[in-house]
């Protein structure tokens, strides 16, 4: 029975695995090779010699170390934002309400990651425009109107919307499981709140935030969109050039060294992550 | 601070930080009914007017029915193929299970311009021509995590119990998947396939690099943001596509919530 059951599974995971094999590790091999590739400057073709010239140039122009700074920068940045304002809403979900409430919070959290993120990252070019609902609720207070529209801070602020919910939802899942007879015990002996929180409740939610981070944190990384949507003129990411070179008069072996970048950045920080327990919860 | 006063602060921060979530939804919610066709705030008036235009818009017209398509393929291969590597995963050791989900998250787990990139060259290499089969392909890529992790779900906890009574009864080990564990899947399957649907439906970054000239309605919605043209137009088709994939999304939660009920 064992040997042909497992034959039998083994039947059913060829299609799903050889798909994801062939096009999924297919393309990132492809990516891998086309990055020593070149385009022929005369005829625009990607020619298959080899090269290291796109690594060249990427390491000697300073613009593109300027704009991977820029990318990693953010993505950090967003992360941390995300991991600070998940908290309060992550601890109330988890343990403050009843199921009924709990099943509502978590719809409506997750509710906006499953909504159009275009849409969203319009919402904010709607508040944010000099016309737009910030500034007129400012106007309305009697404040100084803001003009934070197509900047860094933007981006910031948008991304930090964005994927919210990618560290709420984990973060939940890791509060949760923390026995409340452990934040008795706790107390029992005499911790204060805040002991409680800096000594029991953290450490077991840190492969929560792990969890969350890599999302946040990668989805962030290979963004061009919302740079382009919300950000200015110095909100470049490395997306941004990826995709100028792609096109008809782009430099698809260039764009592939750089984005090379990201996969060697995100699987770092899985690594990382994983020493966190990101991937215990699965 | 005492108890109940940081009780209060945590209510607090936790209720605006949903109001950070969910406000500017509403927002793009209100303008697709603004008459106006300059977006200020507050809307000038309330209309529908934009409504009809946009929807007389061909341009608007045949990116709708290319997303349909597009997102209509990509969940029922996504299906096939989730459903299989859920049913191939089930019952093997765990340390197996989690590197193969593993795998199975990389597209969507992995940064968007990198996927978008690497099935670019991928395709430009093997000659084949970006159209509405590149897009099929890159988008089942990405959605099929989506239905595995809904059927995998409820697999764990069907009971084997069924599949024995079944086996019992003298049913081959087919006759019990076909009439024991299909049918109690089916729902994990639907709201899977809904989850897929909405996902592929609202996605733009790896289109980019895969439509070539096919126009989906995010690529629309992209482009016309980014050029500030047919604002109007842009509203509306927003508000189309959040309560478009917000439909399938409370759907596939219902029948979630329904079949773990069973």
């Amino acid at each position: 029975m064992g040997l042909r059951r497992y034959a039998g599974n083994l039947a059913l995971l060829v299609p799903p695995f050889g798909w994801l094999t062939v096009f999924y590790l297919g393309s990132l091999f492809i990516l891998l090779l086309s990055a020593f590739w070149q385009v022929d400057s005369m005829t625009g073709e990607i020619v298959h010699d080899w090269t290291l010239d796109n690594f060249r140039v990427l390491f000697s122009d300073v613009t593109y170390r300027i704009v991977a700074q820029r990318t990693i920068g953010i993505a950090v940045l967003v992360t941390l934002t995300d991991i600070v304002l998940a908290w309060p809403l992550a601890w109330v979900i988890a343990r403050k309400v009843g199921p009924r409430l709990k099943l509502l919070l978590l719809v409506l959290v997750a509710l906006p990651l499953w909504s159009s993120m275009l849409a969203r990252i319009y919402a904010w070019r709607l508040i944010l425009g000099h016309d737009g609902v910030l500034n007129w609720f400012l106007h309305e207070a009697g404040l100084p109107g803001q003009s934070i529209a197509f900047t860094n801070v933007a981006l910031w602020l948008v991304f930090s919307y964005l994927w919210l919910p990618f560290m709420v939802m984990p973060l939940i899942a890791a509060l949760e499981r923390i026995p409340a007879s452990l934040l008795d015990a706790a107390g029992d002996m005499g911790a204060t709140p805040s002991q409680v929180l800096r000594t029991v409740i953290l450490p077991l939610a840190v492969p929560g935030m792990a969890a969350g981070s890599i999302f946040t944190f990668a989805v962030t990384l290979g963004d061009y969109v919302t740079p382009m949507l919300v950000g200015g003129a110095g909100s470049d990411f490395v997306g941004n050039v990826v995709y100028s070179n792609v096109g008809v008069s782009g430099n698809v072996p260039f764009a592939a060294a750089f984005s090379l970048l990201l996969l060697v950045v995100v699987a770092g920080y899985m690594l990382v992550a994983r020493r966190f327990g990101a991937f215990d919860g699965t | 601070m005492n108890g109940s006063l940081r009780n209060i602060a945590v209510w607090t921060a936790a209720l605006a930080v949903l109001a950070f979530l969910l406000l500017p939804l509403c927002v793009v919610l209100i303008y697709a009914f603004d008459a106006a066709s300059v977006q200020v705030w507050p809307i000038r008036g309330l209309s529908l007017k934009w409504f009809v235009s946009t929807w007389a818009d061909e341009e608007v017209r045949s990116a709708l029915l290319i997303s349909v398509e597009v997102a209509g393929l990509a969940t029922l291969l996504a299906s096939v193929l989730g459903t299989l590597a859920a049913l191939g995963m089930n019952g093997l050791s765990s340390r197996i299970v989690q590197a193969g989900s593993f795998f199975l998250t990389l597209p969507i787990a992995m940064p968007g311009v990198l996927t978008g990139i690497a099935m670019n060259s991928f395709f430009t290499t093997c000659g084949l021509p970006f159209n509405l089969v590149t897009l099929v392909i890159a988008h089942t890529t990405f959605c099929t995590v989506v239905v595995y992790s809904n059927v995998m779900a409820r697999l764990r906890r069907l009971s084997p119990t069924l599949l024995e009574a079944a086996q019992d009864m003298g049913a081959t080990p087919f006759q019990g998947f076909l009439t024991v564990t299909l049918p109690l899947l089916g729902g994990a399957i639907m709201s899977g396939m809904l989850l897929a649907f909405a996902l592929s439906f609202d996605e733009v970054i790896v289109s980019t690099f895969t439509a070539g000239s096919e126009t989906t309605l995010p690529l629309w919605i992209f482009g016309a943001i980014r050029l500030g043209q047919h604002m109007p137009e842009v509203n509306v088709v927003v508000f189309a596509v959040m309560a478009v994939t917000l439909v399938p999304v409370v759907m596939g939660q219902k029948l979630a919530a329904s079949a773990s009920r069973e």
